[in-house]
Formats: structure tokens, sequence, C-alpha cells
């Protein structure tokens, strides 16, 4: 599945759309302490967090996740914001919980 | 790859907008290099929690990254207030990280552990009121 393939189901708000679209989801990843999420990210995964912050941004960047999506209604604060737009990172978001959210990702890619 | 090179960032403390740019840079780098994947995430996971741990605890500092045959180095200096107990520091799950810093996502106790988990080999100098110096390798 791809980000806009996701971004097609139409489950979750857009807060940005990235520069690359078409590139693969191959799994899904939930956590939020950022530490272990950068030795545990998975590379390619969607990654379902409540922490949306520039911090959040650099650690997608840095372990190779596909895209972050912002949980429990949680948002991307402004400098945040601003980082994706300008770095062309994909981020979407949601009222849902983690793992229901989670869940709709894995089963979306395993379709 | 003969001759070594060497990258330096400054690492401003407070700021947590910028941490990652260092390792992001080194990863993009080490990228172009074509090193092995698995040597450019140990980098990159060694020289994040490097820089959080400079923002949050030392007023920042700098980072030299040299690449030479076979071996990336990563020295990491701050003028900060150095480490009273280098165990207690390496204990996973054990941090002095502040509740504002915590609500950011750190502070999970995770940094030196991880830093000594990736790389091939750590040294930690710290001196109280001086500053502290973790030197890293990852060979390839």
């Amino acid at each position: 599945m791809t980000i806009q393939n996701l971004i097609d189901t139409g489950r979750f708000e857009v807060v940005n759309a990235g520069d690359d679209l078409t590139r693969e989801i191959k799994d899904v990843f939930c956590c939020d302490l950022l530490s272990i999420c950068m030795s545990k990210g998975i590379e390619d995964a969607a990654w379902v967090t409540v922490m949306g912050n520039v911090n959040t941004l650099a650690v997608m960047t840095l372990t190779d996740m596909a895209c972050i999506v912002l949980a429990e209604g949680a948002r991307m604060d402004e400098v945040g914001l601003q980082k994706a737009q300008s770095e062309g990172f994909t981020v979407l978001r949601t009222e849902d919980p983690i793992y229901p959210s989670a869940r709709f990702i894995d089963d979306m890619i395993h379709a | 790859m003969s001759d070594s090179l060497e990258f330096k960032y400054q690492i401003d403390g407070e700021d947590f907008a910028r941490v990652g740019h260092a390792s992001t840079d080194v990863k993009k780098k080490l990228k172009m290099m074509g090193l092995p994947p698995d040597v450019i995430r140990r980098v990159s996971i060694a020289i994040y929690e490097g820089e959080i741990n400079m923002v949050i605890h030392a007023y920042g500092g700098e980072i030299t990254v040299t690449i030479s045959e076979g071996d990336v180095k990563m020295v990491l200096a701050d003028k900060g207030p150095g480490i009273p107990d280098i165990e207690k520091a390496m204990t996973a799950g054990y941090s002095t990280a502040s509740e504002s810093v915590r609500n950011l996502g750190f502070g999970a106790g995770m940094g030196l552990p991880n830093m000594k988990k990736y790389t091939d080999s750590i040294e930690i100098e710290t001196e109280l009121g001086v500053g502290t110096t973790v030197t890293m390798h990852v060979k390839f």
C-alpha cells in the first residue's frame, strides 16, 4: 500500500502530504518515547504516535519510516508543521486511539 | 577510501527544534558514500542520542565525525555539568531529564544505553563542572 492509497481511504485527515506519495508502506510502528522509537523504528512503516513535534520528524527521517499518523487527536505543533512542509514529510492525523488506527493500517497493508 | 573525512557540528543547548540536525546530515553523507545501511543506522542513532543529551543536559557542545577506512569515529564534547555517576547513567531507564523534556518524548533513560548498544566501542571522559567527552566507534 502506498502513502497515497492510505490517504485515499479517507480514514485520516491530511496534515501535510509529503513529496513522495508513491512510497510503499510496509509495516506499522507504534511508540511515543522517542529514544525507543529511535532504536526500534521500522523502515518503511507508518508510525502511529501522539508525539507531534519536530523531534518526531527527525526520528522518522533517521529511522526511514514512511509517514507519521498522529492519533488520539494529537496535533503537530507549528514548528513541526513548517518542517514537514519544507522537507516534504507526510503527516496524517485522527481522533481515534492508537490501536484501532494502527490496526486499520495493518489491515490495509495486508488487504 | 584511503583518506579520512571529518565533519564538525555545533549543537545549541536548549534548542530542541534543531536536535537531529547533525545526525540527519551525517546520515545523508554516509548514504552518499555508500556505507552499509546497518552502519548508517547505528551511527545515526548514536549521534542522535548524543545530540539529545547535549541539548538536555549540557548546554550544547560540538560533534566531530571522522570517517576513515572501515571506521566511523564520533567525538561528542560538551562543557556541561559532567556525569556524577556513569554507571547509573549507563543503566537503561535511569534518567535525570526534567518533566518538560519528558513531555517532548525524551527522558526514557535510553540515551547512553542506546549509544553503547549501537556502537562497537564507547568511551566516556567526564569531570564535574568541566564537561563530558564521549568517543564512539562504529566499524564496517
